[in-house]
């Protein structure tokens, strides 16, 4: 399994736009990929669940794919996330 | 009859129309057992396919009207559509319950839209729920095979009622006949508070039950910078209300040219009209405004908005973006004004009997140097980056002032020295705010770049009244003759020396200060960003000439505040 912890720095959290391009991001892949934060997991393909979890500015969130591509889901998660200036 | 609603003005403008009420239609079904749950997953997703299609209609529409980063709010509606949790929690509602699949999808859309509502503590979230039952509300009407009320099919000028105005509804909108909305609740953080803004659509939202108090074709008075909404306007009302529509386009239309004009009298004089800033943050207003410098930055906020002093590369951060988003305008950064009524909790100050005559600013930052140079140090390496300008407060003597350009001198060669980047022209000016300074003007005016009259203090000490005490409020007088005697001999002090003045307090803004200083010759005026274009557009008014004979009567021949107020406002009439 691969994992990634992330501190977000945009100012809205993980709102509309940005959330819908990392849930784009992690449909391309075949791995079980999970977004966790405050104990909660959601699945990173889910709009609503990535959502649902109101991830502010200042959070810690740790994303982990599980499956054959989980490398390189985890890396372009990783890119997504710096691209849209969610985390340095 | 006539009837008055409140709500929160969301999007400016005003107008009267007739009332388009955008209201669901009947989408109520019953739950029901079902036999066949393959079936009903089929119709599930024949409707899911449906609603996606009418989607990407509206998606595309919003992006030809709105622009691609508006529309890209319907790519997450599309995305919900598509979302395995949540098509994949009515499926399994279907089957393991054997139920009809509005009732399922129903029971999944509320859970979703309750989890949403339930943050609270985060407005942005909780106006997501709207998009969730917007996504819903199109595949239900799909399974009970209705239309949704459209937008896109009105085609006479009306103002659109609604409990929520829905993202697609608010995408579907048709700026010519569509003069205004109205809704029952929302923010004005909404999405169709925003897409209004952005349509230049007149909009009032939260008025609670403007829905249940209207009906179709009744006519409606939408207020959009009050958010007023009146119901039934008599004749007057109507007529009042298009005065005050026009004079609102009248004065737009003429803001909205002189956004990107110079700041240029009736007779083609340039004066620097530019913006006072706390925080990074204010550049927005500023940009929109089109302020033409930023005439003042007051950094006291880095250090109260902080838990502790401020680092040099916080207070660099924070510099270098405000001088590199104004560059080439130029930005007068004032150096820490803390004391008289401004506090830090991590740095006490003594006690005292009169604080705006203690400890403060300058005083402090002379005494207290690592706190001082620690800002200068920041402001210098930020200086690379824009056209940096600073001024010290609260000077009263020259030795003051060249003590803070010692200090202003050594970091800068020690920064130098170490290969740092710094500004070659930055220029170095001061506050006039004690009248010790502005009475001395002509000496000090050979030793500084610049002044900037700060109106506040200048007139608290002139006048020996404080600001802030209600039984003396009377003698805050900006127009006393005496106050005006004070500025003209500082802007001709400066003139003498080739230097320029300036004003960063109140007074700087307000239309009957204007007046007058354009006659004595000041050279730019700060105020806060939403007063820029007003002044730009009353400078365009006002000669320098007249001016300049009108200042003269205020210095010479008025005895009063009340006079110099009559007489400008007789002048500028």
């Amino acid at each position: 399994m691969e994992k990634r912890e992330f501190n977000v720095i945009a100012e809205t959290g993980i709102h509309a736009r940005p959330a819908t391009l990392l849930v784009q991001a992690a449909s391309k892949f075949n791995s079980d990929i999970n977004l966790e934060y405050k104990g909660k997991s959601v699945n990173l393909k889910s709009i609503m669940g990535v959502m649902s979890l109101g991830v502010g500015q200042g959070a810690d969130v740790t994303i982990s794919a599980e499956g054959a591509d989980e490398a390189e889901a985890i890396a372009a998660i990783e890119d997504t996330m710096k691209k849209e200036g969610l985390s340095d | 009859m006539t009837k008055q609603l409140k709500g929160i003005a969301a999007s400016d403008g005003i107008a009267t129309a007739k009332a388009y009420m955008l209201v669901q239609p009947d989408l109520s079904f019953s739950q029901s057992t079902i036999e066949d749950p393959e079936k009903e997953i089929d119709r599930l997703h024949q409707a899911l396919d449906q609603s996606n299609n009418e989607l990407k209609i509206i998606r595309a529409k919003a992006a030809e009207s709105l622009g691609e980063e508006e529309a890209q709010v319907f790519d997450a509606h599309m995305m919900i559509l598509s979302d395995p949790e949540f098509t994949g929690a009515v499926e399994s509602n279907i089957k393991d319950d054997s139920v009809n699949a509005e009732a399922a999808l129903k029971s999944v859309s509320d859970m979703f839209i309750a989890t949403f509502e339930a943050m609270t503590d985060n407005p942005y979230m909780q106006e997501r729920a709207a998009d969730i039952r917007d996504v819903s509300t199109r595949v239900l009407a799909h399974l009970l095979g209705r239309a949704l009320p459209n937008p896109a099919l009105i085609d006479s000028e009306v103002i659109v009622v609604a409990h929520d105005l829905t993202p697609s509804d608010t995408a579907q909108l048709n700026k010519k006949y569509v003069k205004a909305f109205v809704t029952d609740i929302g923010g004005r953080t909404a999405h169709s508070a925003i897409m209004a803004r952005s349509l230049e659509i007149p909009a009032v939202v939260g008025t609670q039950d403007i829905t249940a108090s209207v009906v179709a074709d009744q006519m409606l008075t939408v207020d959009g910078l009050t958010g007023d909404v009146t119901i039934d306007p008599t004749p007057e009302q109507v007529e009042a209300s298009a005065k005050e529509a026009k004079a609102y386009a009248d004065q737009k239309a003429e803001w909205a040219l002189l956004k990107s004009a110079k700041s240029v009298t009736a007779d083609g004089k340039h004066f620097d009209v530019a913006a006072n800033i706390g925080t990074p943050k204010d550049l927005d207003g500023v940009l929109a405004n089109g302020a033409e410098a930023i005439g003042l930055y007051r950094t006291e906020f880095l250090y109260m908005d902080s838990a502790e002093l401020p680092t040099e590369d916080d207070q660099f951060d924070a510099y270098k973006k405000v001088l590199e988003t104004m560059n080439p305008k130029p930005v007068v950064v004032r150096t820490m004004d803390i004391g008289g009524d401004k506090h830090l909790p991590y740095l006490p100050l003594p006690e005292e009997q009169n604080p705006f005559l203690g400890y403060r600013a300058i005083r402090i930052s002379l005494d207290k140097q690592d706190i001082f140079r620690t800002q200068l140090r920041a402001l210098l390496r930020a200086s690379a980056f824009g056209e940096l300008r600073i001024m010290f407060p609260m000077i009263a003597t020259i030795q003051e002032f060249e003590a803070a350009k010692a200090v202003f001198l050594e970091e800068k060669a020690k920064l130098v020295d170490a290969g740092v980047k710094v500004s070659d022209t930055i220029q170095l000016g001061m506050m006039i705010e004690i009248p010790a300074a502005a009475v001395l003007a002509d000496q000090f005016a050979k030793h500084v770049d610049f002044f900037s009259i700060g109106t506040n203090d200048l007139i608290q000490y002139t006048m020996a009244a404080d600001r802030g005490n209600e039984h003396v409020s009377y003698l805050y007088q900006p127009y006393n003759p005496s106050i005006l005697r004070l500025i003209k001999n500082v802007i001709d002090a400066a003139h003498k020396e080739g230097k320029w003045a300036g004003m960063c307090g109140e007074a700087a803004g307000d239309p009957i200060m204007v007046p007058i200083l354009l006659g004595m010759g000041l050279d730019e005026y700060s105020m806060s960003a939403t007063s820029v274009l007003k002044i730009r557009s009353l400078m365009k008014r006002l000669s320098t000439e007249d001016m300049a004979k009108l200042a003269d009567k205020a210095l010479n021949e008025s005895i009063s505040n009340d006079d110099n107020k009559k007489l400008v406002e007789e002048a500028t009439k």
